[in-house]
């Protein structure tokens, strides 16, 4: 064996980790470590700075294993592994240590602690990648169809451009018709228009397309697999159906909350902005004369903290119409602050106030109160700009709402094993870097399903995540990471108990035709069947079997490093 | 013996505690505490394995035989594996050694099997408190001292 020179590479993450861990005494701390050739910190090891320095070290050093102590390897690790393989290095020499989620991030109050836990997460991979080996990659089939969960805009628009691609697609929707969201909606903002025409257009193709089979309604009950393979059963109308396919898109939506504030539920006048809408739509709205909206309303307060983006836009476009509707009313919006974030979102915020929509600002601290009996008939706001009490005829008082997440997300969460986050929303592998994607291979997420989102956005991350997913379909196969297992013949009694423990049935025994072993019984992994869970090396009396990159001596060396044994 | 005692009473104990996270489900999970920096104690070293049940309970009788104050095995809940039942192995083999490690000297507590998803963030943090907790009670792993 080549003696190993191994390359550490510690990152600040600029203060993330820089900023609680001491970094340079790391760095000076795994110089001395056994076989470590050189150490280094960098700003962002994951930089193209960062990067060229892995590729140069290894060229500079002569390093034949690299450590990287950063992030996690779910996100970063083919990126570093891929730097490795630039340089000439196997990237299965390449060994990933986490000190920022698991150590920078979550001991913030306490550095010193922390760089020495930094010290001996760095002296666990070091002595681990001494052990590592070089690998070869198994290539395994995509199975060219994809499966869209929601028929509301984000997914149809994705089944569409995959399907135009030349795709199967399954889109599964769990209501009778598809449209989601927008067929409750009245008019669309910022040009007014009826959503029915968009989204009757985009259902028609849908609905027409030779490639999208529509599964309606529909649930889907239980998936299992992997990148390329995935087995997939839904009920549809109690019916059940399976099907194959390579890739998923998760864009199930999101659901508008109904707030037990303002005397909701209990006034008749008291809508939300999505009711109102319905009755718009329905011409079931009585007549008005004053009509005050609120906004923020469960949004933006301790139990829910966040801002759903879309309700100051439909407010503002609602007020508008009211406007148009009764050009004599009087039409209040009270709000905390605005968002009109998007392309003309700001003009058409303008054109509405020139309009004659009055809009006053509340603050958290002096919420608006509802007055009236049997109806709303006046409420009270304390405008802070002009610093006085006022109170505002009212005969509509409409609520906006925020989008909160799914109920069942967090079903759909468990079984296709992709996280959820803050508010039960889901959550992407990365938030800046890898937007559509989960961290599950071959998954990916679109739509307010992973956070509130307009019309435009739903529909542009419907087809960010179709051309994500259209990568590995259009590939045809996709590399299966060598962490399989292997048997060692000489040592294998053929005992069979890795064929028990295997749920893959990927082991057999089988008469040996190596030489030197003829007709020995032993057991042998069929590689392409092989998910590298390492059952079957933990089960093995003999420690005949070692999955690829998680060896006993790995593990053990681990282990030792920390409790201090050599 | 006696000195080594009031020794240990004057210095606080931090344990060092090892804990194998499965590479779908607690590790994520793990990532996911960091990333919404949920803050915990400093004592938990993490290892990852494509599965719970890679570990065998060698490796586990090793790392106490070490010396390290505490191991953890954290695992997908029961019908949640990536692999269908890695973490079934997982939990009947744990269940013999902690009998085992009854049988050699070794105080069971110190080995914990818990189930983390990868979007239970905060019940991973919960985990590293409470077994952080139980260890720290526990004192320090004495097994060597004893052989």
């Amino acid at each position: 064996m080549i003696t190993p020179r191994i390359g550490v590479f510690v990152c600040n993450c600029g203060t993330n980790i820089g900023g609680t861990v001491d970094v340079p005494q790391v760095v000076e701390y795994a110089k001395n470590l056994p076989y470590v050739a050189h150490a280094e910190s960098n700003l962002y090891t994951c930089s193209e700075e960062g990067i060229s320095s892995i590729k140069h070290g290894i060229k500079e050093y002569d390093l034949n294993r690299v450590v990287v102590a950063s992030c996690t390897p779910r996100t970063h690790q083919p990126l570093f592994r891929n730097a490795c393989a630039d340089a000439g290095l196997n990237p299965y020499l390449f060994e990933f240590v986490n000190i920022r989620e698991h150590c920078s991030w979550i001991h913030r109050q306490n550095p010193g602690e922390a760089t020495e836990k930094a010290k001996e997460l760095v002296k666990m991979g070091v002595a681990k990648a001494r052990w590592l080996d070089a690998q070869e990659e198994f290539k395994s089939e995509v199975y060219p169809t994809a499966m869209i969960i929601g028929g509301g805009v984000a997914g149809m628009s994705a089944a569409l451009n995959l399907a135009n691609q030349g795709f199967e697609v399954h889109l599964v929707e769990k209501e009778p018709e598809l449209g989601g969201r927008l067929l409750k909606l009245n008019r669309i903002f910022p040009i007014n228009q009826d959503p029915s025409e968009l989204v009757g257009n985009i259902v028609k193709s849908v609905e027409g397309h030779s490639k999208i089979r529509l599964h309606m309604p529909a649930v889907v009950k239980s998936a299992s697999g992997y990148i390329g393979n995935f087995d997939i059963s839904v009920d549809e109308g109690g019916k059940e159906v399976s099907f194959k396919v390579g890739v998923i898109i998760v864009a199930t939506g999101a659901q508008v909350l109904k707030p037990e504030l303002y005397r909701y539920g209990e006034l008749a006048n008291v809508l939300t902005q999505l009711d109102l809408e319905q009755r718009l739509k329905d011409g079931e709205l009585e007549e008005f004369k004053n009509v005050v909206m609120i906004n923020c309303v469960g949004a933006r307060i301790p139990e829910r903290p966040y801002c759903s983006r879309v309700c100051c836009m439909t407010a503002i476009k609602n007020a508008a119409l009211m406007k148009e509707i009764n050009p004599q009313a009087k039409v209040y919006v009270l709000y905390r602050d605005l968002m009109t974030y998007g392309v003309e979102f700001e003009e058409y915020y303008r054109e509405v106030k020139e309009a004659g929509v009055r809009f006053i600002r509340y603050t958290p601290s002096n919420l608006p109160q509802v007055m009236g009996a049997e109806r709303v008939e006046s409420v009270r706001i304390y405008d802070e700009l002009m610093d006085m009490e006022l109170e505002l005829p009212c005969d509509l008082l409409v609520l906006a709402t925020p989008l909160i997440a799914n109920d069942d997300n967090e079903e759909l969460s468990k079984m296709l094993k992709v996280p959820i986050g803050d508010g039960g929303f889901f959550l992407e592998a990365h938030i800046k870097l890898r937007p559509v994607e989960f961290p599950m291979d071959g998954i990916y997420v679109s739509g307010s399903c992973r956070w509130p989102a307009d019309i435009r956005e739903s529909i542009a991350q419907g087809y960010a995540a179709a051309s994500e997913a259209v990568i590995p379909l259009r590939q045809g196969l996709v590399k299966v990471e060598a962490i399989t297992a292997t048997v060692d013949p000489k040592i294998c009694k053929g005992c069979g108990t890795c064929v028990l423990v295997c749920p893959f049935d990927a082991i057999e025994l089988k008469e040996s035709e190596i030489r030197g072993l003829e007709g020995k019984i032993v057991s042998e992994v069929n590689t392409a069947l092989c998910k590298g869970c390492g059952l079957c090396a933990a089960a093995c009396p003999n420690g005949a079997i070692q999955q690829r990159g998680f060896t006993d001596t790995q593990l053990i060396s681990m282990v030792n490093a920390l409790s201090g044994k050599r | 013996m006696k000195l080594q005692d009031t020794k240990e009473v004057q210095t606080e104990f931090k344990p060092k505690i090892l804990a194998f996270c499965c590479n779908w489900c607690a590790y994520a999970g793990a990532d996911l505490a960091g990333v919404s920096r949920f803050q915990m104690p400093t004592d938990v070293r993490v290892i990852r394995v494509m599965c719970s049940g890679r570990v065998p309970p060698e490796l586990i009788i090793r790392a106490l035989a070490n010396g390290l104050d505490g191991v953890m095995i954290l695992g997908c809940h029961p019908g949640e594996c990536h692999y269908s039942e890695g973490n079934y192995l997982t939990r009947r083999r744990s269940h013999v050694l902690k009998r085992l490690l009854m049988y050699i000297g070794i105080e069971p507590e110190r080995f914990q099997l818990r189930w983390v998803s990868a979007a239970e963030a905060a019940k991973f943090t919960a985990v590293v408190k409470e077994i952080t907790d139980k260890i720290t009670a526990l004192g320090p792993n004495r097994w060597v001292d004893k052989r």
